[in-house]
């Protein structure tokens, strides 16, 4: 794949279905169409801390034998039938779909690869026609003339290649006449594997480091110090301004959480710095927490149990600390189980001592976070600069020129559209929207969502990251754009190969990257570098 | 293949009341117990349909959100696409309902190898297809309730006579024929002529469409062609809804009364158990039918599970001392070196 050009992969595709019905077309199941398993060990954790997964063992999907359970078509059976009983979307999404199509060309894996099995309506349909053999009375009588077949070995083969194709992303959902949601389609389908022991790694392992370390990627609390004292010491080299960093700190007001991979790698440490500059400046009561260092929840797409352990340690945390509200970083699944889950999962542990969130600067409440007694980090920001309470220079972001991805959790979960906008506009002078049918809630996804962000599958997200990569490329060439600006961790890894195959040249930033740039420090020094030690504009041979 | 199964199937479906009345003399039959047993399978299994689902409970609130939420006051919510409250959700669902507002902002992709751009255009012929379709059926429904009701409210009168108001031909045309059989038709060409839609249709795609299509048919030929005795049928109808089976006067009703009959029983009684279901469903999908509150109010799950987090006490046990040594606040004395 790193060899096909783009054009190569555009002449290769073709939209229109193989004259084989799909029923009887085996799943590709060999190497680059799957992420790597769970490792046992990593399984076992998660088994002994009570988690539904199961079966912890080495196998590999391109081999024949998947070393199922001997029972494994009656734990599928049985948890069908719990699911169907616990949740009515289910139920509903199984018997209502008049298969019209309009999904079809909605999704970004089918546009990237036009494999018929990425129309939302037939992957949904690879579990209905299980549905309907199992519990309805058509299908047990008359097969094929009702679309249903049984449970084998090689359905389920091909449920784990294209239920981890599937980034829950609910763009098809948005075009749907009734709503059917693939996204909890898909979500059904991964916990019955779990069940059987079919899993991927690049999701177990951050979940069970979640657990124990208190973020997916592991890092320990003394390792997350080390890195915000690296981070603080570079915030002084560009600002000379040494900010404050309080860490676990009990007796605050807000408790900051925001997902871990912008505590690592590139571009999101700028997006991290870009927090630490902004509540230095405002002088915010506020800490971080190492227990609670993960804003992310990849039990979103492994189980609601799962999503529900990893979630408590921020109301816990927040108990613990004594801290009156949650303030959230930028991320895109994050603010799914915020917005939708939270409150319903773990509300009942919220201490007494959690109030409606009110800015200690302008005094403005969050009304809409009442329940959850948790903010956006882009509802922050954009209050305060509508009350004109952050001074920025906006030319020290001259050297972007900017677009923005909204993220699809945000998009299409919680309708996170318009404060992000204000934010980046406040704090830079050169904005373009992309197409669109490619922004707002009519976003397309990085391809890389829903814990598929591991590169041994990159043809499929490169792939599946057409739609996006396209829009980028034609602001590229339109308005010269340089930086694809999101509100996600996960899109500020999986941007960059994006961007580098379908738009090279364009870089990635989150917005309070953007933020911290043109953010003017008290006391800081003239800057003529960006947060990246990059010279800004002006300050080409300065630096 | 499938679309061809289904079409001998409903003709399989028409020959059984013409043998049953041509032959069999079954009248009584055919123009009382077949529809009687039909609406009673109707309304059973759509009441059964819609209790076996709100059984199942709604354990999250999964709207899906389709412009910007409710946030600060200054920014302007999209309160039909995103909505917060319940009164807003009862709009959206109005306008899912009504207009199709979803389907509406259906869009199609066109990729251009030539250039290599992926563009999007506006497709709205399935909505289109779809209004005309579903319109054209409310309306012969409702138009057909002056068959079982006697005196006949104003209501169904005006829309006879609204749907009549061309005066074309003896008898009048009704427009709601030509939707109905119009939108069916481009649904059904549709489907077979869109290969990645063809590709995922089922016997069960093709046979309600073709079974409608059949019922449109059968009573529009009733009406234009055999010109039926309107006046015998009504005796029949209002007999069969008042359970008077009297002297009921068959003999002035021909065979293509009993072809219409029994292709609506069979109609009718199918529904409950296929796709058609959707009218009910559409009602109880959860991202369409809630509020996006959850962040504002509390909703419950009735079976949310007792699961507690990985405590803190259990991280500070893994890793407290290295913690101490880092300057990171503990709470263990242990964890600083200091006698419990």
């Amino acid at each position: 794949m790193a060899k096909m050009k783009p054009e190569e992969l555009i002449q290769g595709l073709n939209y229109n279905p193989p004259s084989t019905p799909w029923m009887d077309l085996k799943a590709d199941t060999s190497p680059g169409n799957w992420a790597y398993p769970g490792k046992p060990d990593i399984v076992s954790y998660l088994k002994d801390e009570g988690l539904p997964v199961a079966n912890p063992r080495e196998w590999v999907p391109s081999d024949e034998d998947w070393k199922l359970p001997p029972n494994w078509q009656d734990i599928i059976h049985q948890g069908f039938r719990e699911r169907l009983d616990k949740y009515r979307s289910l139920k509903v999404f199984m018997d209502i779909c008049v298969r019209c199509g309009a999904c079809a060309d909605k999704c970004h894996y089918f546009i990237g690869s036009g494999d018929p099995k990425n129309m939302p309506v037939l992957r949904a349909e690879l579990m209905r026609s299980i549905y309907r053999k199992d519990f309805t009375l058509a299908g047990k009588i008359m097969s094929k003339l009702t679309g249903s077949r049984v449970m084998t070995e090689d359905v389920l083969k091909e449920w784990f290649i294209y239920f981890y194709q599937c980034t829950e992303c609910r763009r098809c959902s948005l075009f749907c006449p009734y709503g059917i949601d693939t996204a909890e389609v898909t979500m059904m389908a991964r916990e019955l594997m779990h069940l059987v022991g079919l899993n991927i790694n690049w999701i177990m392992e951050p979940v069970a480091n979640c657990n124990r370390t208190g973020n997916h990627l592991g890092i320990q609390p003394q390792a997350f110090k080390d890195i915000m004292d690296f981070m603080v010491d570079d915030i002084e080299e560009v600002t000379g301004v040494r900010v404050k960093a309080p860490l676990n700190e009990p007796g605050h007001e807000i408790l900051f959480i925001t997902p871990s991979g912008d505590a690592f790698a590139d571009p999101g440490i700028f997006t991290f710095m870009g927090y630490l500059i902004l509540f230095h400046y405002l002088d915010l009561d506020y800490t971080w927490s190492t227990y609670a260092s993960e804003g992310g929840n990849f039990g979103l797409f492994t189980s609601s149990e799962t999503m529900k352990k990893l979630n408590a340690k921020m109301y816990a945390e927040a108990n613990r600390l004594g801290c009156k509200w949650i303030l959230g970083g930028e991320c895109g699944h994050m603010w799914r189980v915020i917005n939708q889950y939270m409150d319903t999962m773990n509300g009942d542990i919220q201490g007494p001592q959690m109030t409606t969130p009110v800015n200690p600067i302008t005094g403005t409440v969050f009304k809409n976070a009442a329940a959850t007694k948790m903010v956006h980090i882009a509802e922050f920001t954009a209050d305060l600069i509508k009350h004109g309470k952050l001074k920025f220079d906006k030319s020290r972001n001259d050297h972007r020129r900017i677009t923005f991805h909204d993220s699809c959790n945000p998009a299409r979960a919680m309708g996170l559209l318009d404060e992000p906008r204000e934010v980046i506009k406040a704090c830079c002078n050169h904005f373009y929207e992309m197409p669109s049918n490619t922004i707002r809630e009519m976003t397309y996804c990085c391809a890389g969502g829903s814990g598929l962000n591991t590169d041994e599958i990159m043809d499929i997200r490169l792939r599946g990251g057409m739609p996006r990569g396209k829009a980028l490329a034609h602001v590229q060439e339109k308005h010269d754009v340089n930086t694809l600006s999101c509100v996600c961790a996960i899109d500020r890894a999986t941007l960059i190969p994006l961007a580098d195959y379908w738009a090279p040249g364009v870089e990635i930033s989150g917005v309070h990257e953007l933020v911290g740039n043109a953010l003017i420090l008290e006391g800081e020094q003239e800057r003529t570098m960006d947060l990246r030690q990059e010279p800004l504009k002006g300050f080409e041979d300065e630096v | 293949m499938t679309a061809m199964y289904s079409l001998v199937f409903v003709f399989l479906l028409v020959l059984i009341p013409l043998i049953g009345v041509g032959s069999a003399h079954l009248e009584f039959f055919f123009a009382v117990c077949v529809p009687t047993t039909a609406i009673i399978i109707f309304l059973a299994g759509f009441v059964y349909k819609i209790f076996q689902w709100t059984r199942s409970p709604v354990p999250f609130r999964i709207p899906t959100t389709g412009g910007q939420q409710q946030s600060l006051d200054w920014i302007k919510q999209n309160k039909w696409d995103n909505p917060s409250t319940g009164a807003q959700t009862f709009i959206r669902m109005l306008l899912e309902v009504f207009t199709f507002r979803s389907l509406f902002r259906n869009t199609k992709v066109d990729l251009n190898k030539g250039t290599g751009v992926l563009g999007y255009s506006s497709s709205k012929w399935l909505w289109m297809f779809a209004i005309l379709f579903h319109y054209g059926f409310f309306i012969v429904a409702v138009r057909h309730m002056r068959l079982f009701t006697e005196p006949v409210p104003i209501i169904f009168e005006w829309l006879e006579f609204g749907d009549g108001i061309l005066q074309l031909g003896v008898p009048r045309l009704y427009l709601s024929d030509l939707l109905l059989v119009t939108g069916i038709s481009l649904l059904l060409i549709r489907r077979l002529w869109d290969s990645r839609v063809r590709y995922i249709s089922l016997f069960t795609d093709y046979f309600p469409l073709l079974l409608i299509l059949g019922v449109a048919l059968s009573g529009i030929y009733m009406r234009y062609f055999a010109k039926v005795d309107v006046v015998a049928i009504k005796a029949v109808t209002m007999g069969m809804v008042t359970f008077s089976y009297a002297n009921l006067p068959f003999e002035q009703i021909g065979a293509s009364f009993y072809v219409h009959v029994f292709l609506v029983s069979t109609l009718l009684a199918y529904f409950p158990f296929s796709k058609l279901m959707h009218l009910g469903g559409v009602f109880l999908s959860p991202t369409r039918n809630m509020p996006n509150d959850t962040r504002i109010k509390h909703h419950e799950n009735p079976w949310n599970p007792d699961i507690k987090p990985h405590s803190y006490e259990a991280y500070e046990k893994d890793f407290g001392p290295a913690m101490h040594e880092a300057g990171i606040p503990v709470v263990d004395p242990a964890n600083r070196g200091e006698q419990a």
